[in-house]
């Protein structure tokens, strides 16, 4: 069945009628044009989908689009600041992390969510101190809490190094960690 | 997909009285299992309540230092709660252990125990499965069984459950708080599932419309010693072969208590307490560890491919012990 609905996405806010079941990410890419979200699996086990949810990265496949109208939706073409790209934007050309970039938009959104998660103290399974207050992003710490997005040209080799750079750098802007 | 309607309920009534009213429809919450299992065609409700609203989302100390948590806390909140990082360690490693950082966004606390089976022909409408279609048969006996289950198994089903979270709140005596049709009552986690005998489609005691509004954790000043460990396939995002929640209590060299659950292994989170029974009053030894991990999994019935994980369960529960053991002392 068909529902009128409202979408706050990169700061716009769409009306659309939709049918039920449609997932937030085909409301993404289908209704409103934003092919940055992938669609890998389609069940929450690739990340491809990764979007952020006020300020949240979460897999846009399997959330329902009529369920989440009064949230915040960013999506990777709402990361740049006007030309500026995002550092984890640049991060990733200069580390060329990468192949067939169909898993970035996904890789890059969960890395803005992951920065935020590790800059509020939260631990990951491989953190040593549960109770430490503050989170070294070493290569395993990256590895372990990007776990949930596949690059299946395997281009981990590369993505770490470009995430751990700008977690060092602590280079994001206050206005873009949404 | 199955059509459905779509309706938010806004307090905990509302969601009991629209679910009892649709006879096919289903309770949302983070939707990353339901969401899923209707792609599949699995889950076929005809109305979906949302209830991501209408129970609490905070953790609250009890009045006998205990903590209670409402349903609709999220797991990567509660994990990286920093009471339950100081209290129930084993608790925030499990979650932690669990899915990946996008789906612990998502799934809330209420759900996560509810979450059904990745058994591959429950999730497979092609094939039979008593729990999914009762009577059907079910191939996994003589089929890919490999990560299925070993104790509290029936003819009927050796699925297990998948949840690494709930392991550790079994472990910890975690109390479910319920609203449905017939008013509020509690049940302790470890009766929420039901072992599957003949009617593996019924998996937990709750009744239509009955609604999970919090979980209470009571204090136990001991599981500041406690862990989680998880053995699985690939280091990361992957369910558990096996998994072992432990805390130890040992005082002068002597196991005074200690708490044991098993996840990978069981139709549900798996309450260790032969295990426990052997340990208690015994020296705090690798040798009792290992001997109370036999006493639990003597009665674990292996299928064709997957009776490695009984040394494999009882090396994770010995080495599990014997790591706390080491780190009380230190």
């Amino acid at each position: 069945m068909n529902l009128p609905i409202t979408l706050q996405v990169n700061g716009v806010t769409h009306q659309l009628s939709i049918d039920t079941r449609t997932t937030l990410l085909d409301a993404l890419r289908e209704h409103l044009g934003l092919t940055g979200p992938k669609k890998g699996c389609d069940h929450g086990q690739c990340g491809a989908c990764t979007v952020l949810l006020d300020g949240k990265r979460v897999n846009s496949c399997l959330t329902l689009a009529v369920a989440y109208q009064d949230a915040e939706v960013v999506t990777i073409e709402g990361l740049a600041d006007d030309e500026r790209l995002h550092p984890l934007q640049q991060a990733f050309i200069e580390h060329d992390a990468f192949q067939c970039g169909y898993c970035t938009p996904g890789q890059i959104c969960s890395a803005v969510g992951m920065l935020n998660e590790a800059e509020a103290g939260w631990p990951s399974v491989v953190t040593t101190d549960l109770t430490a207050d503050h989170i070294d992003l070493n290569d395993d710490e990256i590895r372990e809490r990007m776990s949930g997005n596949l690059c299946r040209c395997a281009a981990y080799a590369n993505i770490v190094p470009a995430i751990r750079e700008v977690a060092e750098s602590q280079s994001i802007p206050q206005e873009t960690r949404r | 997909m199955n059509p459905f309607n779509y309706e938010r309920a806004h307090d905990i009534t509302s969601a009991v009285t629209l679910l009892s009213r649709a006879p096919r429809g289903a309770f949302l919450a983070g939707g990353t299992n339901l969401v899923d299992l209707m792609k599949l065609g699995v889950a076929t409700p005809d109305t979906l309540i949302d209830i991501r609203r209408v129970t609490s989302d905070q953790i609250e100390e009890l009045p006998d230092g205990g903590l209670r948590i409402g349903a609709a806390v999220l797991n990567s909140s509660l994990a990286a709660d920093r009471t339950i990082r100081q209290r129930y360690p084993v608790l925030a490693q499990a979650l932690l252990s669990g899915a990946s950082g996008q789906l612990r966004n998502l799934a809330t606390v209420g759900g996560n125990v509810l979450q059904r089976t990745r058994c591959a022909y429950f999730q497979d409408v092609t094939t039979p499965c008593n729990k999914r279609k009762p009577g059907s048969g079910c191939p996994a006996r003589a089929g890919y069984n490999r990560d299925l289950a070993i104790l509290g198994t029936s003819q009927a089903c050796v699925a297990t459950h998948p949840s690494d979270m709930a392991v550790a709140l079994v472990a910890l005596d975690a109390v479910v708080r319920t609203q449905g049709p017939r008013g509020s009552r509690t049940i302790p986690l470890a009766a929420l599932h039901r072992l599957p005998g003949e009617t593996p489609e019924h998996e937990t005691v709750l009744e239509r419309g009955e609604l999970i509004t919090a979980i209470d954790i009571p204090a136990l000043p001991y599981a500041t010693s406690s862990s989680y460990r998880k053995v699985r396939d690939r280091a990361s995002y992957a369910f558990a072969l096996v998994s072992v929640a432990a805390a130890l209590d040992v005082v002068d060299g002597v196991v005074r208590d200690a708490r044991i659950a098993l996840g990978g292994v069981a139709p549900k989170p798996w309450r260790a307490t032969q295990a426990e029974a052997a340990l208690r009053g015994k020296p705090a030894t690798k040798q009792h560890f290992r001997a109370a991990a036999e006493a639990e999994l003597a009665a674990a019935q292996p299928l064709s491919e997957n009776a490695f994980k009984i040394p494999l369960a009882r090396n994770v529960i010995a080495s599990t012990l014997l790591d706390l053991l080491k780190e009380s002392v230190q």
